[in-house]
């Protein structure tokens, strides 16, 4: 699916990268520890996390994650944001909880990485 | 070619930014991106746990043709235990390193699992140093 379509699904606010919205994400992956993100070999993946600081953003540059979906209204800093800016890094935000965000982005076929 | 940054402990604002200034690097190099992650990867835990559990210390990475050597050595206070800590799941982070999204005793196996050679030296109030080396089959361009 379409980034814009994550979007409009979680009911989201884009806060970065809102020219990147048109691009395909075939994977999600939904975790608050980020050693088990850079254990992922695929590309192509939504990373879905409660866990709103520098080091999320960090993870996602290292595993080349370029977009990230923070839930339950998780307000990146201003330090996050530019850093996400500069690795291309779309940002999103969702007032839903990490359980229907992945709920409704499987139902609407965002596939699971395992 | 030879590149050498400090790491602070303690101090995850800027924990990552060595291993990012590396992956800008081996990019250039045009090693595959596969290459790069697992080694971005690899050395991303490893400056994750010098600033989480060590006194500070150094990164010091040798890059040729035929493969990537990363050396990163701390200060202390060692490792007591090195074959429970290369246990997954076994963890000595603080609360303060579990908020950041790492703590939960994967580090040392994912830092394992990426490399081809790993040489752990450390102890109890001894400095740990790890070598990590990893083989570019392809080969990466002369630096």
């Amino acid at each position: 699916m379409k980034l814009s379509d994550v979007v409009q699904i979680v009911n989201g606010t884009v806060l970065c990268g809102q020219e990147n919205l048109e691009r395909e994400v075939r994977l999600g992956f939904a975790s608050d520890l980020m050693s088990d993100v850079l254990t992922l070999l695929a590309d192509d993946i939504l990373l879905i996390t409660g866990l709103s600081n520098n080091q999320a953003i960090r993870t996602a540059e290292m595993s080349d994650i370029l977009q990230i979906l923070f839930v339950r209204n998780k307000r990146p800093t201003k330090t996050m944001l530019d850093l996400a800016h500069e690795h291309g890094i779309t940002v999103i935000t969702t007032p839903y909880s990490m359980f229907r965000s992945s709920g409704l982005l499987f139902k609407n076929g965002l596939d699971p990485v395992y | 070619m030879h590149v050498s940054y400090e790491v602070r402990a303690g101090d995850f604002s800027i924990a990552g930014k060595v291993s990012s200034t590396v992956k800008g690097i081996l990019k250039q190099l045009n090693l595959t991106p596969a290459h790069v992650k697992r080694i971005i990867v690899a050395l991303y835990e490893a400056e994750v746990n010098v600033v989480a559990h060590s006194f500070g210390g150094k990164i010091d990475c040798d890059i040729d043709s035929e493969q990537v050597v990363i050396t990163v050595s701390d200060t202390g206070p060692g490792i007591a235990d090195l074959e429970l800590a290369m246990t997954e799941g076994w963890s000595t982070a603080t609360a303060e390193v579990r908020e950041m999204g790492f703590g939960a005793g994967m580090g040392l196996s994912n830092i394992r699992k990426n490399t081809d050679i790993l040489k752990i030296d450390t102890g109890k109030d001894k400095p740990t140093i790890i070598s990590m080396t990893f083989r570019l089959a392809e080969g990466a361009e002369h630096a």
